[in-house]
């Protein structure tokens, strides 16, 4: 057997044989591990999990068109500079002014689809139109025309110059449609009626013509600001601006929440270390005895430390090994109860938080070996 | 050339002569016992020797070289080379079985070998205990274990401090067998105790009383074999 076979078989006959005292470091180490790879995890998935979050409050990018219109395509083209997995939805919008029961309302044509993932918080009783013919009333229209889901309605809608040229057909202008659900929002939403894209082309007459498009993308302040930017420069007839008070208070949220996240990790850290430096030195002083004995039949210094720290890292190592596993059941503990959402598995935080265990412990370790190896061997083994 | 000579050695703490000039010698293959009643410094004298402390004053010789003049460092390699240690309190490594626990001692002076451990522990009739922790082992194959790690080494001296102190009268005398069969294979023996039937067991026995050396006897009917009083010989 050489030498590093028998350092091995000590470290590990020391910590499995000495079990009962062990597992005290081992739990001390473990906890500590786990809250820290826990906390690691939250800090790094909170600006997703919150961007998540923030999402359900609404469009955070606007495309606007330079010169009056745009088209589907001047969005898809916009759209190409936006990491297509941020983008959680695009809305297009035209406006068009029509008559209900012959008075004047404001008619928005979108994709109904669409407007779900851009506007979540929208509350809808009854349903969302589904297909040709059917609107999404706002309730405060709907409580002025005294309309209700399922009832019928007429939609009309009068061109600017309804005299039509000569060689042209008059716009058959006027559509029955059902009330397919009521919109509450709390906003001024509740004072249009919406109906599809297709309808609203249908009714007008005019096709492709897009006033707005509301986006609802996820990511961080200067990413969205990055995109905006881009995408304002190089796509003609296309400007993108955020929804400040989205944007920024949604960064502003997200930066006190991982400032607080990375403040109680650096606090925990520091209690781990306390912690795991008290347990260590509780174990390196009830082995005194142990020290004077090895150093009596001719251990040097130096060896006491390797055989003591070679514990205290493999220590740390199993500590860790088992924080990492807690910490992410932790972190997914934590995820689903606040946000509702299963946290992201980040394979890197597995080593990184052994490493971290193994040198905390390592650092723990190193002040009370470095005492005990003061140890006069001839006082201890008098039992003095 | 003695194996050991200690010159005119003083150990002082303020006041007190712990040892106050001491001259000894032990020659190669010799088997000495140091008696003295509590405080009399036989313990003081034990460290210096076994390189765990040094003199106030005066010289140590070991092979003809002063310890009293070597490093903590030195004194640890000659400790780990030249000496074998025993004790009262047996100080094995509770989580180590008792082939570790004699491997422990090849680990700091060369390299670990298994079966020259166990070969060891065959010496002192203790092989088929070799895997038994130090719990698991009454006292007196504890202070077997602890001969067997004492001498894995080879060492030029086996130093025990009151080895039979804390052992039955059985397992006393396996003790001092071992010890007679290590003395006679030439192993130099020195033995600090405080019973007689131990001591007088010995070739020669140095007595201390407050720190000076008192009397000396030789053991003229040297036999290595312990007697109890009340022992009858049928």
């Amino acid at each position: 057997m050489n030498k590093r076979k028998m350092f091995l078989r000590m470290i590990t006959a020391s910590l499995i044989r000495r079990r009962s005292r062990m597992i005290v470091a081992l739990l001390s180490i473990a906890i500590g591990a786990a809250i820290l790879s826990g906390l690691v995890t939250i800090y790094v998935d909170v600006p997703r999990q919150m961007g998540a979050q923030f999402r359900n409050y609404g469009a955070n990018m606007i495309f606007t068109p330079t010169d009056g219109h745009f088209t589907s395509d001047d969005i898809t083209k916009g759209k190409s500079y936006i990491d297509s997995k941020d983008i959680v939805g695009v809305t297009p919008y035209r406006y068009e002014s029509v008559r209900i029961h012959e008075l004047p309302v404001m008619a928005a044509g979108t994709d109904m689809e669409q407007a779900k993932l851009t506007s979540p918080y929208w509350s809808v009783e009854g349903s969302y139109p589904s297909g040709s013919g059917q609107i999404l009333l706002g309730a405060s229209l709907a409580e002025q025309f005294r309309l209700g889901t399922g009832d019928e309605v007429t939609v009309n809608y009068t061109p600017e110059n309804p005299e039509p040229e000569e060689g042209e057909t008059i716009l058959d202008n006027t559509m029955d449609m059902t009330v397919a659900g009521i919109l509450e929002t709390g906003g001024p939403e509740e004072d249009y009626v919406y109906i599809t894209m297709t309808d609203l082309e249908e009714l007008t007459g005019i096709s492709g013509k897009i006033d707005l498009a509301e986006l609802s993308v996820s990511a961080k302040s200067d990413k969205l600001n990055e995109y905006a930017d881009n995408i304002s420069a190089n796509v003609p007839g296309v400007s993108a601006r955020l929804v400040k008070r989205v944007t920024e208070s949604e960064s502003a949220v997200l930066t006190k929440l991982q400032a607080l996240v990375l403040l109680v990790t650096v606090i925990v850290l520091a209690l781990t270390m306390i912690c795991v430096a008290t347990t260590m030195t509780a174990v390196v002083t009830e082995r005194r005895r142990e020290i004077g004995l090895r150093k009596a039949i001719g251990a040097s210094n130096g060896g006491i430390i390797a055989e003591f720290m070679g514990e205290g890292i493999l220590l740390g190592a199993a500590g860790g090994t088992i924080g990492a596993a807690l910490g992410f059941i932790f972190a997914q503990q934590v995820s689903i109860n606040v946000f509702s959402s299963s946290i992201s598995f980040m394979p890197l935080l597995i080593p990184i938080t052994i490493l971290v265990s193994v040198a905390v412990t390592g650092v723990s370790c190193l002040l009370p070996i470095r005492s005990a190896t003061q140890v006069d061997p001839a006082l201890v083994l008098k039992g003095e | 050339m003695s194996l050991l000579e200690l010159k005119n050695i003083y150990k002082i703490y303020g006041d007190l002569h712990a040892l106050d000039d001491v001259n000894l010698k032990v020659e190669k293959g010799e088997w000495l016992s140091i008696m003295g009643p509590s405080g009399s410094g036989k313990s003081t004298m034990m460290n210096i020797i076994g390189c765990m402390d040094k003199p106030s004053k005066g010289e140590v010789l070991l092979d003809g070289v002063d310890i009293a003049k070597e490093s903590a460092k030195n004194l640890t390699a000659i400790r780990r080379d030249k000496i074998g240690l025993i004790f009262q309190q047996f100080h094995l490594v509770g989580y180590l079985t008792a082939i570790e626990n004699v491997m422990l001692a090849q680990y700091y002076h060369s390299v670990p070998d298994e079966k020259e451990a166990l070969e060891a522990l065959d010496r002192v009739g203790l092989a088929d205990r070799a895997k038994h922790l130090p719990s698991q082992l009454s006292g007196g194959e504890q202070q077997r274990v602890c001969v067997a790690r004492a001498l894995i080494n080879y060492p030029e001296i086996i130093l025990a401090d009151e080895p039979t102190g804390n052992l039955d009268d059985a397992n006393e005398k396996i003790v001092v067998d071992l010890f007679h069969k290590l003395h006679s294979e030439g192993t130099t023996l020195i033995v600090v105790t405080h019973d007689p039937e131990v001591a007088e067991v010995a070739q020669r026995t140095v007595y201390l009383r407050n720190g000076k050396l008192h009397k000396e006897t030789i053991n003229e009917n040297f036999t290595g074999e312990i007697k109890f009083d009340n022992e009858v010989e049928i």
